[in-house]
């Protein structure tokens, strides 16, 4: 196995783009040193993108953020301005792991590592964050929604890797949230997760909405049918009905040693409401 | 794997070594740099002993490669007494009687250390979740919770 | 055999002064089991069965033995055979011959110059197994159709018509259970089952063994008993024990998972064959997948109880397994399930059931925790039915001093109703409870032990003490044994040195284990220190010229008996000391025994939760502990083990357990998915420490380690029952578990 801490991008695209064997990008490695021990992978390869410039930087950027690929999710804690236009967002990645693991993994590593129940990427599909990557042909922009293909596996071509990631400019009366159900208060790969961004009218009235549920299905699902359900409504109880149930008809979660089919369709319902309802305040505050 | 020579500084001392480009920062310590006192206890970031700072950051070093570290600063538990003296954390850890086993400790002093010196005036509840990525099975937390909260009032006094 | 002191008031027992390690555990000073190394070390891997039952058909490591770098591979064969019996059983877990037995089961162990030479090497060893039918759970393992794991293990009482997976069957009680039943106004009758769980000690095991030619060896390990380490080593590697001197390291945590041998006879083995020192080390996954969790359970309870709630009879049923091998745990559970109370017809059945599951090891208060939770919860669901409180059920059937315990012996003195009556005063008793919440209480017990026991007790000629002791410190006994030394000496505490010898050293100490540190080498302390006083007065009637007889100790120091031995001025320890080399030569004490007398603890458990009836996530809101130390002599330590036993108690009923899949593997090997309690898991455990003395110890110690985590599984289990209203019945009271029981009408 070779390392490379890449100075730039165009010697990362190169350093992928010709290497025959097996390849990873280094970010902050919470997801690959642990697949490198139990000998899940046995990467030829490792490029370290943190040097790159640009790559763990947050600038603000036509009214919202691009926030470089390397910026570890303590430092993203920290940035006040952005905390506060995607607080969802930031629960989302407040809540990977630990403290410990937060001062390393990165939003664009836990959306490549592209596990179902990923923290990061429900909040980043609800947000409509864009997604640029950089390649062999050059750069390209994906809705954060279209990144991920299949459980491990991105839209990603050979020699291509993340650079950065795009919040848009938020509408006045704005917000999103995130919730997920775990046993423990922390640590625990989410069993079932929500992320839901909302844009109130002046009256209050929810105008635009993106819902997005994790872990109920192989990737992320972006759910029209709960929008559908809370759009033009102020989330009275027969929106909120409508809502849970679209999101328990949109799960397709699996039995495994985290969650029953039966328990994870039924929380996703409860999730969605109490995640709406939280993003609805924070947006009409 | 050919070995890399890397350059780095711990504990505010010029360090080199020789290691494979798929050894933990966790390893090198433990392995060739003869410092012990950084522990494991699952090797995959899931329990917190192997706590240490990489450029004032907490990380799992089992979750860091040794060679990340050509040209960075990490501090483990082996800095945090300064010659003579213990520091506040580990002396009022002592005087609480907040470890049993001790395994866990220095994980969780480093982890209260970044802790305290972000925020000095943390809630239990702010505590609790700071640390919630350490695991200790002796003391159902509690005694380390007083510690630290002990610790955090000498500190701002001082 | 009684064991007094002269010591009537306490100075220094009973205070709190730091422990002798903590200088060296929080600056990282301090060697654990993977700290130290040794010139010229290999490092070890070890291959384990991925299958949950299967023959080895063969072993051919030749390719592994000539990888670069591999310098020894060992395997079953390579221990010497022990006879039927337990011994055999470890030699087998440590490294299988014939047949793998769990998921994990070691079959071979490679050394070499890098752990990662090692580790390519054990991909080199061709092993070819013939897989077999296995079973996992207690219930199915016992029908008379169940995949044998092992044949011809049963013991005589075990009647005919079951498995041969049923190996050992125990039944205790006394009076008439049918006429008790007819008596009670109430009964319920319930079935319970709880998963293995695992002690979840941070610190893997970890050894260093070096074994030279001419016969001698050593072994430096994390273990909670050097010399039974020693004497299970030895015999699995052909050694004379003297000649294997076993060091115990700091101890990252055991709980009972570390009173037995894993790793040691393989890394002794691998240096004994490449004649190297060898370091083996156990991953996470490992520990999880091939040390020592708990049995699992399935429990039948029966109790009658009369309207104003006093218990007319009680019935369990107890169906163990603790994984492949025999064992009798089951026996403590059956013993313990009903101690806490004063019946006049009870009965409890004990069945162990072999399982293919890794090789049970103790996990505090072996087998009780599970017993007392199925009584518990149905002694909480008859006060629910009666409208009665739940103390007062417990204070009207308590035992107490003059009870025929369930299990055979009358109680002496005992705490439990003092410990229900505090629990009663308090005012987390009466802390009003919100929607969605409850409060469970249980009461806990564990029997104590007491043990082989020496002590050794140097006056040094400066004035200072060392004690020499043998049993590895896993809970700050260290300084409970320089408190005792100093009080019984009457010397300030900072001059006793405590320290914890290896096996070549000082006489044979049972492992630290059953409770029985602070009680056993307490008393053999304070026995000790007694024989270098005894001493001491004889070298000061020396100096002073009158008989031995007239001398007696005081405040540290001799002094005359009385009046007419004479007006000589007291002679301090250290002045005796300091001259100790004039008057006859170096001043020690010491004391071996088989200690009795350690006193049952009993405790008392408050737990207050809140569930959520839309998920099942439950939150422990409010949590007290109520325990008899019989006599605190360290009080941090002691509320350290009634916090950290609650603790885990907490985890095992919320979220702990092994998982495993329909192939028989174990799904859950590490710290993610095996679900122990984190720090914002956790509200504040306060405690209570009462002190009912037991006689059986010179300051009335009782062994208080184990006991906490036995009432945490009936309390938590009581307390989510109430708040959601319906009595669950399997632990752990997982999420998904809890919401079915609110949902299902």
């Amino acid at each position: 196995m070779r390392y490379v801490a890449a100075q730039t991008a165009v010697e990362a695209v190169e350093l992928l783009a010709n290497e025959a064997g097996i390849s990873r990008i280094l970010s902050g490695g919470t997801d690959l040193l642990v697949q490198l021990k139990s000998q899940m992978i046995a990467p030829d390869l490792i490029v370290d993108v943190k040097h790159i410039p640009g790559m763990r930087d947050i600038l603000p950027h036509e009214g919202g953020f691009r926030i470089g690929a390397a910026v570890s999710g303590a430092e993203l804690g920290e940035h006040k301005a952005l905390c506060a236009a995607w607080p969802g967002l930031a629960e989302g990645f407040q809540l990977i792991g630990s403290t410990q693991v937060q001062g390393r993994a990165t939003l664009a590593g836990n959306l490549c590592n592209a596990s179902p129940a990923a923290d990061t990427v429900p909040c980043l599909v609800a947000a409509g964050a864009i997604v640029r990557l950089v390649g062999p042909n050059g750069s390209r922009d994906v809705a954060a929604e279209s990144v991920i293909a299949a459980p491990g596996r991105t839209v990603l071509t050979k020699g291509e890797f993340v650079e950065s990631i795009f919040l848009p400019a938020r509408p006045l009366k704005s917000s999103d949230a995130y919730l997920r159900f775990t046993p423990r208060s922390e640590m625990d790969i989410a069993v079932v997760s929500c992320a839901v961004s909302v844009t109130l009218a002046p009256d209050g009235m929810i105008v635009a909405a993106r819902v997005a549920l994790g872990a109920v299905a192989p990737t992320v699902l972006l759910d029209s049918d709960c929008v559908k359900a809370i759009i033009g409504t102020k989330l009275e109880a027969s929106a909120m009905a409508a809502l849970a149930k679209a999101a328990s008809v949109a799960c397709n979660p699996i039995d495994d040693k985290r969650g029953t089919i039966e328990y994870r369709t039924h929380v996703a319902g409860v999730l969605a409401r109490r995640t709406a309802q939280i993003a609805f305040d924070r947006a009409g505050a | 794997m050919k070995n890399t020579h890397i350059a780095t500084k711990v504990n505010g001392d010029g360090v080199e070594f020789t290691c494979e480009p798929d050894e933990t920062l966790l390893e090198v310590l433990r392995n060739r740099l003869g410092l012990t006192g950084t522990k494991e206890g699952c090797g995959t970031g899931d329990c917190g002993a192997c706590s240490v700072l990489v450029n004032g950051r907490l990380v799992c070093s089992c979750l860091v490669l040794a060679v990340e570290t050509q040209g960075a600063e990490v501090s483990t538990i082996e800095g945090m007494a300064s010659g003579d003296g213990l520091h506040i954390l580990q002396q009022t850890f002592i005087d609480h009687a907040a470890l049993q086993c001790g395994i866990c400790t220095p994980g969780i002093l480093i982890a209260a250390k970044a802790l305290l010196d972000k925020n000095p005036s943390p809630t239990d509840s702010e505590l609790r979740f700071w640390l919630a990525g350490n695991l200790c099975r002796c003391t159902g937390y509690d005694k380390i919770i007083s510690a630290v909260q002990a610790a955090a009032a000498k500190m701002r006094a001082a | 055999m009684n064991y007094v002191s002269k010591i009537r008031k306490f100075k220094q027992v009973g205070t709190r002064p730091a422990r002798p390690d903590g200088d060296d555990k929080v600056t990282g000073r301090a060697l654990y089991g993977a700290d130290t190394v040794a010139p010229g070390m290999l490092m070890a891997a070890v291959l384990r069965s991925p299958h949950a039952h299967a023959q080895i058909v063969s072993i051919d490591f030749s390719a592994a033995l000539a990888h670069d770098g591999v310098k020894a591979v060992v395997t079953g064969a390579d221990l010497v055979a022990q006879d039927e019996g337990s011994l055999r059983d470890i030699q087998e877990n440590c490294l299988a011959t014939t047949r793998v037995l769990y998921d994990g089961h070691a079959v071979a162990a490679v050394a070499a110059l890098t752990l990662k030479a090692a580790q390519e090497a054990l991909k080199l060893i061709k092993v070819e197994y013939s897989a077999l039918p296995h079973v996992i759970e207690v219930d199915d393992a016992m029908r008379a159709d169940a995949p044998i794991v092992q044949s011809g293990r049963a013991l005589e009482n075990v009647p005919e018509g079951f498995s041969q997976n049923v190996t050992y069957h125990c039944q205790f009680g006394h009076g008439d259970t049918d006429a008790g039943f007819a008596l009670a106004d109430e009964i319920v009758t319930r079935s319970f089952k709880t998963a293995a769980t695992h002690q979840g000690y941070i610190e893997p095991h970890a050894c260093l063994a070096q074994m030279t030619t001419d016969g001698k060896a050593e072994l430096w390990c994390c273990t909670q008993g050097q010399y039974n380490v020693r004497d299970i080593c030895s015999a699995l590697l052909g050694l004379e024990g003297s000649q294997l001197r076993v060091t115990a390291s700091e101890i990252g945590g055991g709980f009972g998972g570390k009173t037995n041998v894993f790793i040691e006879p393989l890394a002794l083995a691998l240096s004994h064959k490449s004649g190297r020192p060898v370091k083996l080390v156990m991953s996470r996954s490992e520990v999880f997948r091939a040390t020592g969790p708990t049995v699992s359970s399935s429990i039948d309870v029966k109790i009658g109880m009369t309207r104003d709630g006093r218990i007319t009879a009680g019935r369990a049923e107890l169906r163990y397994s603790g994984g492949a091998f025999p064992n009798e745990t089951v026996s403590m559970g059956a013993q313990s399930a009903f101690a806490a109370y004063d019946m006049a017809a009870v009965e409890t059945l004990g069945w162990n059931v072999l399982t293919n599951r890794p090789k049970e090891a103790a996990y505090r208060a072996p087998g009780a925790p599970m017993a007392i939770y199925a009584v518990e919860s149905v002694v909480d669901e008859l006060s629910q039915i009666l409208n009665l409180d739940p103390i007062d059920v417990r204070l009207k059937n308590a035992a107490r001093k003059g009870s025929k315990s369930s299990y055979g012996p009358t109680f002496d003195d005992v705490g439990l109703i003092e410990t229900l009556e505090a629990a009663k005063a308090h005012p987390h008793y009466q802390a009003p409870l919100g929607p969605n919440q409850g409060r469970g209480l249980s009461a806990g017990f564990w029997f104590n032990f007491g043990g082989n026991t020496c002590v050794s007790l140097n006056v040094n000629t400066d004035g200072t003490i060392s004690v020499i002791e043998g049993n590895p410190d896993i809970g700050g006994s260290r300084a409970s044994i320089s408190l005792m030394a100093a009080e019984e000496l009457g010397v300030p505490y900072e001059k006793i040195r405590t320290i914890i010898a290896d096996t070549a050293s000082l006489g044979h100490n049972d492992i630290t284990d059953g409770s029985r540190v602070t009680f056993s080498v307490g008393l053999a302390t304070i026995k000790a220190a007694q024989d270098a006083i005894q001493k001491m007065c004889g070298r000061a009637a020396q100096i002073w010229g009158i008989d031995a007889d007239a001398v007696t100790w005081e405040d540290g120091a001799a002094v005359p008996a009385g009046e007419n031995a004479g007006k000589f001025p007291p002679l301090s320890l250290a002045e005796i000391a300091a001259v100790s080399f004039e008057t006859g030569g170096p001043i020690a004490g010491h004391f071996e025994v088989n200690a009795d007398g350690a006193g049952v603890s009993f405790g008392v458990h408050l737990c207050d939760a809140e569930v959520d009836p839309e998920t099942g996530a439950t939150k422990i809101l409010r949590y007290t502990v109520f325990q008899d130390a019989g006599r605190a002599v360290h009080p941090s330590y002691v509320e350290g083990q009634m916090q950290g036993g609650a603790a885990q108690g907490i985890g095992w009923a919320l979220n702990e357990e092994y998982i495993y899949g329909k192939d028989g593997r174990l799904q859950n090997s590490g710290f993610l998915d095996y679900r122990i309690p984190v720090a914002s898991d956790l509200p504040r455990i306060d405690t209570v420490i009462l002190e009912i003395p037991n006689p059986g110890h010179p300051y009335g110690v009782r062994g208080v380690g184990e006991t906490p985590i036995v009432p945490p599984l009936g309390a938590v289990s009581n307390a989510v029952s109430r708040a959601i209203g319906k009595r669950l019945t399997q632990l752990p009271m997982s999420p998904p578990r809890i919401l079915q029981a609110i949902l299902k009408g």
